[in-house]
């Protein structure tokens, strides 16, 4: 860890700490941004007139600014889970499967479960059965990792590869609604998925994220399990000799974080599809994982990060078919900022290396 | 007729796990490379997808598969230099900027190609195959085995020069060292920095190659996100081999099995969904991982930036 901002006496120097804590987010921000102008201009589109466009359609227009909260829902719950994770030093790369198979489960459960039991029961048992999906989908890595100390990273993502695929099989063979033409579950009537707020099409799954990521960091910050789990992130060798059950709390890392990915995929179906339909993969974990990095796995920067990609996504999917530029562009830019961000990083602690010395 | 069902599978199965099998080997032998140096490539998936969108287009507009390749060899490289300036020279996180660097190529590609073909997938013309005599006349595997495109057969030489690299050249002693001891490498006058760097790009090379040999040989044709987990198959490889190439190559073929399988079922009149067997490699990975997973070994200093003087 970083030893330089020990000394906070006066405050002046802490008011310029925070200071510089924006200016190193801000300049590999606009870095990225410009780079990924260049790469615009290379390709003969405009990065202004895309870049306000985005803007526009995703923060702007009340349609946009609508879609843009709707999917921070999703993105809000993968990243909570992952911060839990990264903090207990685990890299659970595998998101994608657990969302995708927490989200079949719930697009089969809901239509089926509504006419049986009360409306409140049947978003219960969804919520439940998806989360409990998720995470058992996670228990292979964990024990590969509990037991022959194998990398959870390659892991989780063959797991992933799996769960992608046996998500689309599941849909495509046994919960296929045969009144469809293209292979889909049953849908969910609009008026039995999760309620939206006020007159708008939000639905309140972003409330939940915002719960959930709420008590992951209380979780984290005040309770004895969480800075257990911190301790074993810091330290594995350490949490051994001070006799935490290092296995224990790696099963339950892993279950945590992936029960929380497939919470997202159930709240994305039940807030916002109502069906899920073969070959859906939307890669969240992709965008997400990146950016609880760039968060350094903090509960509020992660929001503050999911806000600002939620935009572009939203905001890139509509230039995909206005200007030309496939959504895969923000991918370009998620990949700039994470190369940038550490590039600050290191010169930041040279600096701070050579101005002790 | 039951007989020629069995041979026309077995020939399919065998081709098709050596087409698989070959980005997958060489993916997995350029890890192994950056592994026994001390870094932890995650990146070698963007190498290769990289190397794929480079290796087609180049093919496509030379009109040859070789320029492709070289070209293809160069992107995975090209990718790569970031790794080795960042991770290597910087020392920042590997995991991080491997994910980026994946992030990135996938993206990256993904655009080139929209902006390069448009909507549409052009294919490559016929692969030149080199019919080695006498061996590609033996029924069942001659076709199976003796007549690929001429860089599998270098793939597969390149097992054996590896192993001999490995085992009996100052290249290979100093590979070893830098992962294992880096210290000792540094105090022997031998810059671990330049060794983990040549190590890295030489990833990069071979995995933009095995990239390209997907695209150009094995589909024909470019795709974004077409390597779909080739190049982490490749990691599970280098990890499994512990440091040996001939066990990449036996797993390469072994993946690459499970991946040909699709075809070959066909071939057979069997029609199962793509879906299922398309989870078949990764099972095969987790199913590999499980019995033989206790026995996976990683070099000490894997991972972490060498500098000098620092514990």
């Amino acid at each position: 860890m970083s030893t330089g901002s020990e000394v906070t006496g006066s405050s002046s120097t802490a008011g310029r700490d925070r200071l510089l804590a924006v200016v190193r987010v801000l300049v590999p921000v606009v870095l990225a941004l410009f780079v990924g102008a260049l790469i615009l201009l290379s390709f003969g589109k405009d990065p202004l007139a895309y870049y306000g466009y985005v803007v526009r359609r995703g923060l702007l227009s009340p349609s946009g600014l609508e879609a843009t909260v709707t999917r921070i829902a999703p993105l809000l719950l993968i990243a909570a889970g992952l911060i839990v994770a990264f903090r207990a030093g685990i890299w659970n790369l595998g998101v994608d499967g657990q969302f995708l198979l927490a989200s079949v489960v719930t697009a089969a459960l809901a239509p089926a479960l509504m006419g049986v039991l009360p409306w409140g029961l049947t978003m219960l048992i969804c919520f439940v059965a998806a989360t409990a999906v998720a995470a058992v989908w996670s228990l292979l890595p964990a024990f590969l990792k509990v037991r022959y100390g194998i990398n959870e990273i390659i892991t989780t993502l063959m797991m992933s590869f799996l769960g992608i695929s046996l998500s689309n099989v599941l849909v495509k063979i046994a919960f296929n609604d045969p009144a469809t033409t293209v292979p889909q579950t049953a849908t969910l009537p609009v008026e039995d998925r999760l309620p939206r707020l006020f007159d708008t099409t939000i639905n309140s799954g972003v409330i939940i994220a915002l719960v959930v990521l709420l008590l992951v960091h209380l979780m984290m910050t005040r309770t004895a399990f969480g800075l257990k789990l911190q301790v074993v992130g810091a330290n594995p060798r350490a949490a051994v000799h001070t006799g935490l059950s290092v296995g224990k709390l790696t099963y339950a890392t892993f279950a945590i974080s992936a029960g929380l990915a497939g919470l997202a995929g159930s709240v994305e179906i039940l807030g916002v599809w109502g069906t899920m339909r073969a070959d859906w993969n939307p890669a969240y974990g992709l965008l997400v994982i990146p950016l609880v990095f760039l968060a350094r796995f903090h509960g509020a920067a992660s929001l503050a990060f999911v806000v600002f990609f939620a935009v572009l996504m939203i905001g890139g999917e509509s230039a995909s078919r206005r200007l030309g530029v496939p959504h895969f562009y923000v991918l370009v830019l998620v990949s700039l900022l994470l190369i940038f961000f550490a590039l600050v990083e290191y010169l930041d602690q040279r600096w701070r290396k050579r101005s002790r010395a | 007729m039951h007989g020629l069902l069995t041979e026309a599978f077995v020939t399919s199965l065998m081709f098709g796990a050596i087409t698989a099998g070959i980005p997958l080997l060489l993916a997995g032998l350029g890890e192994q490379i950056s592994e026994k140096a001390g870094v932890l490539n995650i990146g070698v998936e963007g190498m290769m997808l990289m190397g794929a969108y480079c290796g087609f287009a180049a093919a496509y507009y030379s009109g040859s598969f070789w320029v492709g390749f070289v070209f293809g060899g160069l992107g995975g490289a090209a990718v790569a230099a970031f790794m080795a300036v960042l991770c290597v020279r910087f020392g920042m996180n590997q995991i991080v900027i491997g994910i980026a660097l994946t992030i990135g190529a996938e993206g990256l590609t993904a655009l080139l190609h929209f902006f390069q073909f448009s909507r549409t997938y052009p294919r490559l013309g016929e692969v030149g195959a080199l019919r080695i005599p006498l061996l590609s006349d033996i029924p069942v595997i001659g076709n199976a085995l003796f007549a690929h495109h001429p860089l599998v057969y270098l793939a597969v030489a390149l097992v054996f020069l590896m192993m001999w690299v490995f085992r009996s050249t100052f290249i290979g002693f100093n590979l070893e060292a830098a992962g294992n001891k880096p210290a000792a490498l540094d105090a022997a006058g031998v810059s671990v920095i330049a060794t983990r760097v040549y190590a890295v790009l030489s990833t990069g090379f071979l995995a933009g190659v095995g990239g390209a040999y997907m695209a150009n040989i094995g589909a024909g044709l470019f795709i974004p996100f077409m390597t779909g987990g080739a190049g982490f198959i490749g990691i599970v490889l280098a990890m499994l081999a512990r440091g040996r190439p001939l066990w990449v190559l036996f797993g390469a073929l072994l993946f690459g099995a499970s991946l040909a399988l699709t075809t070959a079922l066909q071939v057979a009149g069997l029609n199962i969904p793509t879906d299922v067997v398309q989870m078949l490699p990764f099972a095969m990975v987790m199913l590999v991982l499980v019995i033989f997973g206790r026995h996976s070994y990683l070099p000490p200093a894997l991972g972490h930036p060498y500098v000098r003087g620092e514990r």
